[in-house]
């Protein structure tokens, strides 16, 4: 076999840049098909190895580690990234397919790096390009959504930086992205981690994501409810698998989203919270770091690419074609858009993990691992979820939009209909898979990293999915009334960004008012008899001292507050621009020193 | 054909509804049933041997998201569309 390797990246960058020669004419669509196709067929025909070595001043970067855990990501990836140009290939703006592409090629370089170097440039190149597929909305909100990601994701990368390089200097300039030892953790193993955990929307460092994929432009949230999450995954399977803090961290998470899916009117922003329970399933099972275990985490990613991809691709035809996403303004969409709901079912069946279809396959395996490394709590939690899962995905989303009472505007009415045809096919190939890897278990278990001695399809197993599923079901039938969706938003941990700059300020100007006027009051009520001496010295030092110390901290309140406003307009390129020059000295110093 | 299969069961409501408490009730008696779901050998808890068990807990597991979270949203954390307009 000839040594001969090019980097999926590779094609879907290169395929980007060119892609304004084909933005207009009769080569577009086969040009956009073409592109992420090659990527696949790429992937899907490449050897397992080491390639891509290539000698940078001090450092051997290696851009081509192939092996079984980072193929079955790439596969998924490069496979979804198709799926997901089709979905959008009615939309003309070249800039979006773009975004879209390097955005993957980002998340492929991760996938196939071998050092923090390669994977730290890739990680950034995700968080920069895929921020435009949230300006491609359009909207006033988007602007300001996708600055706000922006921010939080430089700061995650940032925090994977200063790990990497504690990591660099205690090591003594190891930069092999492997197994960091997971159980003699130090401060360079934790500051890796909250990188990777951001990007993995793990509570605290969750908000950027319902926020971001709720705001994304239809076929942007697309390709995003796909890539940084379980990129993410990756890394910290690659990295931290066993860890023990992961498993309570990925049992909250699968919890959290629930509970906020509940609370949720938007039906993407609902789905934007699934993600967030659904990783983590895959953060707990990284966590309990066994070969089943991992096998879950990356089987149920693969299938959670699919599924979760289909949700957005239903969700989002029914916001194209009506220009709603909220289920106050929508209900009893079923005579308009049958199809629709059809795929958009398919994908709800499938995060539940409904026998015959994806989840089920996947998710059991992590609830397994947990149940068979004797971690109880967590498996009857994560089972708990699941219901939650089903309650959510499966049925609300589809009752709230097709059936239930009809919210709809006349417009929104008359405008629903099924989508274009290039969507329909984008949705008729994820549901096919859906129900293929459910149905065939060999396809999805052969591909896992290690081998599988599990069968998802016993009687037991059978009768206890079957029983805590159809119960939930009259739960929520039962609670119907109670689930009605208010027309309402869920405050989350974005407040401290979105309001802190606005709580600073009116903090520091109450008690900065209230010394003032107590002490304008003292001094009245002392007025008439002091002599003029002291009238004179008080003047003298209300004017040089109170007033001074006063306007000197209203200034530096107006300075901070500014500050604070900079950040949170259109100047947020200068503080960008400032971390990545800080991050440039600061790996300038290390080469050079 | 979807629109007609689902007008189909929407026009039967008193049936359908029948139907779907008869599965129920058959995946109740499925799992009482000794021997039928390979129980003794798979469940891994005591609590697991309890006839009916993953029934209650899925039923149970529904109204407690359902309710714990509603009165979660309802202390402070739901409130109006335009809270970060301003």
């Amino acid at each position: 076999m000839i040594d001969f390797w090019i980097h999926p990246a590779l094609i879907m960058i290169v395929g980007a840049l060119l892609l304004p020669f084909f933005a207009k004419g009769p080569l577009r669509i086969p040009y956009l098909i073409a592109v992420p196709l090659v990527s696949f067929v790429n992937v899907l025909l490449m050897q397992k190895g080491t390639f891509g070595i290539v000698q940078f001043m001090d450092w051997t970067l290696t851009f081509g580690r192939v092996d079984r855990l980072s193929h079955v990501f790439g596969f998924i990836m490069t496979l979804m990234c198709l799926i997901g140009t089709i979905y959008g290939l009615h939309v003309k703006q070249a800039g979006q397919h773009m975004a879209a592409w390097l955005y993957v090629a980002g998340s492929l370089g991760v996938l196939y790096c071998g050092d923090y170097v390669v994977l730290f440039l890739f990680w950034e190149l995700m968080a920069f390009t895929s921020v435009f597929l949230i300006w491609y909305r359009g909207r006033k909100e988007s602007l300001n959504a996708g600055y706000r990601y922006l921010l939080v994701h430089t700061a995650g990368g940032l925090a994977l930086l200063a790990g990497f390089v504690l990591r660099y200097q205690a090591t003594g300039g190891d930069i092999f992205f492997g197994p960091v030892g997971v159980d003699s953790p130090t401060l360079s193993t934790y500051l890796i981690m909250i990188g990777f955990l951001l990007n993995a929307a793990v509570p605290p460092f969750h908000s950027w994501l319902p926020e971001a994929y709720g705001e994304a432009s239809v076929t942007g949230s697309v390709f995003m409810c796909a890539f940084t999450t379980k990129t993410a995954v990756y890394a910290l399977a690659r990295g931290f698998a066993g860890m023990d803090i992961l498993v309570p961290m990925g049992v909250i998470m699968a919890l959290y989203g629930v509970v906020y899916a509940v609370l949720e009117n938007d039906s993407r922003r609902l789905l934007a919270y699934h993600i967030i329970s659904q990783v983590g399933y895959m953060v707990a099972g990284v966590g309990i770091g066994t070969q089943m275990a991992i096998n879950g985490a990356a089987a149920h990613a693969f299938a959670h690419i699919l599924y979760k991809g289909l949700l957005f691709m239903g969700c989002g035809s029914v916001l194209y074609m009506t220009g709603q996403s909220k289920f106050t303004e929508l209900g009893g969409l079923y005579k308009k858009m049958p199809r629709a709901f059809l795929y958009t079912l398919i994908g709800g069946l499938s995060i539940s993990a409904f026998p015959l279809f994806s989840g089920f396959v996947s998710k059991s395996m992590i609830v397994a691992a947990g149940f068979s490394e004797h971690i109880y709590w967590a498996a009857f939690l994560l089972t708990l979820a699941s219901a939650g899962t089903f309650l959510h995905t499966g049925l609300k989303v589809p009752y709230f939009i097709w059936f239930g009472k009809n919210n709809c505007a006349k417009e929104t009415w008359d405008r629903a209909a099924e989508p274009p045809k290039n969507m329909e096919v984008a949705m008729i190939i994820a549901s096919f898979l859906c129900i293929f890897i459910g149905c065939y278990t060999p396809f999805l278990y052969d591909l896992l990293p290690y081998e599988v001695n599990y069968d998802p399809y016993t009687a037991y197993h059978l009768s206890e999915s079957m029983q805590i599923l159809l119960f939930t079901a009259l739960g929520f039938f039962l609670f119907i009334k109670k689930l009605a969706p208010e027309a309402k938003i869920a405050i989350d941990l974005d407040i401290i960004y979105r309001k802190g700059a606005k709580l600073f300020m009116w903090f520091a100007r109450k008690p900065v008012q209230t010394v003032d006027d107590a002490v304008s009051e003292a001094y009245n009520d002392g007025g008439l008899v002091p002599l003029m001496t002291t009238a004179r010295f008080a003047s003298w030092f209300d004017w040089h001292g109170i007033d001074g110390v006063v306007d000197g901290i209203a200034r530096t309140v107006r300075n901070i507050g500014g500050g604070l406003r900079k950040v949170q307009s259109g100047q947020l390129q200068y503080s960008i621009y400032y971390a990545v020059s800080f991050v440039a000295l600061v790996i300038a110093a290390y080469v050079l020193a | 054909m979807i629109v007609q299969i689902i007008d189909f069961f929407r026009d039967r409501m008193k049936m359908t509804v029948r139907l779907c408490y008869g599965v129920l009730a058959l995946l109740v008696v499925i799992d009482i049933i000794p021997g039928l779901t390979g129980k003794e050998h798979h469940a891994h808890t005591w609590v697991e041997h309890i006839p009916g068990w993953w029934s209650v807990f899925g039923f149970i597991a529904c109204t407690l998201i359902i309710l714990i979270s509603k009165w979660f949203g309802h202390t402070f954390v739901m409130t109006r569309e335009d809270f970060y307009d301003d």
